[in-house]
């Protein structure tokens, strides 16, 4: 058997002749064990924009099978907070809500909010979820927490739509700002496509995080402007304040819808800053641990 | 790499952690509570080789099969072909598009109609949208579900589900398809139908890499073949070559379920069985019975004392792998107890159109020897049947429906 084995190996040596035959690169795939570094694979993601595609369509389509509301959920949600939180928050706490209604205040910060929570919580379990596909077939796996992202962007739209319509029954004035809306709203995908990579990929090795998270999202509500006003922190606390990327997206919302406190370029900027490094950051981990998610999960 | 050699291995290998396989993963406890305990702890994790420089190549066209028992690195080779995990070292260059069937109806969900898994799952299989609108009736149509085509998957009965998934797969167009061991699912009809699609795959030029437990398929299908022993590769050549080496190690093992160290025995030890094997047709020792086939199950023996003994009685019992019997055989149901037996031979009971259906078994055997238990064993073996043609017509039954196989004819009369 063993000069069979050498037999067999020494036909497989490739001859110099053979490699100067080689055919175009794209052609071929090349698998070998994974290098440190491999960029963030924004064009793999791009081949496979139909699963990604298709994985969020499958998102929606669960999601409101045999349910009898609907899309309708997607304003519920928000709307039965914002008047919970009128109530405890605007009324009986006196929270400022800086010269608008309170109902609309806080339906501002609520309709980013929702989505950032669901968001993040959906995509760290959204790998777990989905261990049979990772083990089955290959694909960019960051397409998986991608879709629960992008699937609750349907929601977000319709909760803005409702935002509108809810500020105008209360005769609050839009202002020209608005239309640095997608800024932010482009800052908040930026923060939750970030916490979600990161999560999803450690919720895989640490079972832990996805017990954490109810809880991380609760303290993360509270250090975001979303019942209450940024304005309350003042002086360089502002900076601090602002590395929190969600206190950027929620100020910088409201102001652009109502014309309230404007936080300043400079905590601005560092809310993007800390948005674009942990995407960035999320971005080279996941890619360097996605290869590993068929052995572990 | 040689423009007509599709796929090229050099010396693959991968490594896993034990305890890190089948699903298990850290929690967080386990890596804080290694930092007090110091590194060592760390380093405890036993590691082990499931491929080890596997090197091979597959010409452009050919159907490869991959040879091996279970766990002999099939699967995890086929993983790394298709990229779902990397290997430890090595290298494997593939030329085109790859698609992987390591199962069928991979993301299927059961809340989806008929029509949304059939895109959702082409998808993740890799087909483009345009493609699966082109071939969505074709798909269908194979699949035989034109009807509950808009009905969520979760009303299906298995077999439906069974054969779109299946279905979807096989319109799958990859310059290079793996496949893994989809044929151990569904029912005989599908399997052949399974079969016949895979034949027309090869004929169509693609490069085909097979694995499966079924040496009949891997004949018919395969030009060459690759034999894979704990990781690995012991064999590559020629698909006849293949499943005789394949064979051969897997009967090496086989024999090797002796029954000499056994100590759950009762009886008296006047006799004692040391090793149960099954043996074919032909007197070549087998896998394991074959359903409608001949086969012959042989009990070697041994007589402690050195002494040849009188009037034994030998039986054996198959029951199924929960434990519910099914068939008794005794040497004086068919007057063929012996009279004098040597201190040391065989006990063969033949069979002919072994009548259980494909599966896995249990054997408990006992010896009488003037009337007294001798030796027995509840569990003696596990007894492999594997997929035959009982009736000759290629119909094997319907799974789940007859246990056994029996001979029967069929006939209409006329009473007008």
């Amino acid at each position: 058997m063993s000069t069979k084995l050498e037999t067999s190996r020494g036909q497989l040596e490739p001859s110099a002749e053979a490699r100067a035959q080689d055919v175009p690169e794209h052609h071929e795939q090349d698998i070998r064990p994974p290098g440190r570094f491999s960029g963030v694979g924004l064009r793999e993601i791009w081949a496979y924009r139909e699963l990604l595609y298709f994985l969020t369509k499958r998102e929606l389509q669960i999601r409101y099978k045999q349910s009898y509301l609907g899309f309708a959920w997607a304003i519920v949600q928000p709307v039965a907070l914002t008047f919970i939180f009128a109530l405890f928050f605007g009324r009986l706490a006196g929270l400022s809500s800086e010269g608008i209604p309170y109902p609309v205040y806080a339906l501002a910060g609520l309709v980013p909010w929702i989505f950032t929570s669901g968001a993040v919580s959906g995509a760290t379990s959204s790998l777990v979820v989905d261990a049979n596909l990772i083990g089955r077939v290959y694909f960019p796996r960051a397409v998986i927490p991608a879709a629960k992202m992008l699937a609750l962007v349907i929601d977000l739209v319709v909760a803005f739509v409702f935002l509108i319509i809810f500020a105008f029954a209360y005769s609050v004035d839009l202002r020209w700002t608005a239309l640095y809306i997608p800024l932010f709203v482009a800052l908040n995908f930026a923060v939750v496509l970030g916490m979600g990579l990161y999560l999803s990929a450690l919720n895989v090795r640490y079972r832990d995080v996805v017990v954490a998270i109810p809880l991380v999202l609760q303290l993360w509500l509270f250090v975001s402007p979303v019942v209450y006003s940024g304005a309350l922190v003042t002086g360089w606390w502002r900076y601090v304040y602002a590395l929190n990327p969600m206190s950027g997206v929620l100020t910088g919302f409201r102001w652009a819808l109502f014309g309230t406190h404007f936080p300043g370029a400079g905590p601005l900027l560092v809310s993007a800053g800390t948005a674009l490094l942990l995407l960035a950051g999320a971005s080279l981990y996941f890619r360097r641990v996605e290869n590993f998610f068929a052995d572990v999960v | 790499m040689r423009s007509d050699i599709a796929i090229q291995a050099d010396g693959v290998a991968k490594q896993y952690q034990l305890g890190r396989l089948g699903g298990s993963y850290d929690l967080l406890s386990e890596r804080f509570g290694s930092l007090f305990r110091g590194r060592r702890n760390g380093q405890r994790r036993e590691r082990f080789w499931a491929l080890d420089d596997v090197s091979f190549e597959v010409a452009r066209g050919e159907t490869f099969g991959i040879l091996g028992r279970n766990g002999a690195g099939k699967s995890t080779l086929l993983k790394v072909l298709s990229r779902v995990t990397p290997p430890t070292r090595g290298r494997v260059r593939i030329k085109g598009r790859v698609g992987a069937l390591l199962e069928v109806g991979t993301g299927f969900n059961m809340e989806l109609t008929g029509r949304e898994n059939v895109f959702l799952n082409g998808a993740i299989l890799g087909m483009r949208r345009s493609e699966i609108v082109r071939k969505f009736h074709d798909i269908v149509e194979f699949a035989e579900v034109e009807r509950f085509i808009d009905t969520p998957v979760k009303r299906y009965s298995s077999g439906m589900y069974l054969r779109l998934a299946f279905s979807v797969a096989a319109h799958l167009e990859p310059e290079v398809l793996v496949v893994d061991e989809v044929l151990a699912v569904g029912d005989a009809a599908f399997q052949k139908k399974c079969l016949g699609k895979m034949g027309e795959v090869t004929r169509e030029g693609r490069t085909v890499v097979f694995v499966s437990h079924n040496t009949g398929a891997i004949e018919n299908l395969c030009q060459s073949a690759l034999v894979l022993e704990h990781g690995r590769v012991v064999f590559r050549g020629g698909v006849k070559e293949a499943i005789r080496v394949y064979m051969t190690e897997v009967l090496s093992t086989v024999t090797a379920t002796s029954l000499s160290d056994r100590t759950d025995r009762g009886g008296t030890g006047a006799l004692r069985l040391t090793s149960f094997r099954v043996e074919d047709d032909a007197g070549n020792a087998a896998v394991g019975a074959r359903t409608g086939e001949t086969c012959t199950l042989v009990f070697d023996y041994e007589c402690p004392d050195g002494q040849a003994q009188r009037n034994v009685t030998a039986s054996f019992a198959i029951q199924t792998a929960a434990g519910a019997p099914l068939i008794l055989h005794r040497t004086n149901f068919t007057n063929d107890d012996f009279e004098l037996v040597p201190r040391e031979g065989s006990f063969r009971c033949t069979i002919p159109r072994f009548p259980l259906v494909p599966g896995s078994y249990l054997l408990a055997t006992s010896v009488e020897v003037r009337g007294e238990l001798a030796d027995h064993l509840t569990v003696a073996a596990q007894l492999d049947v594997e997929p035959g043609d009982f009736f000759g017509t290629g119909h094997t039954g319907v799974a789940g429906h007859s246990p056994f196989l029996v001979e029967g004819s069929w006939s209409v009369s006329d009473s007008t």
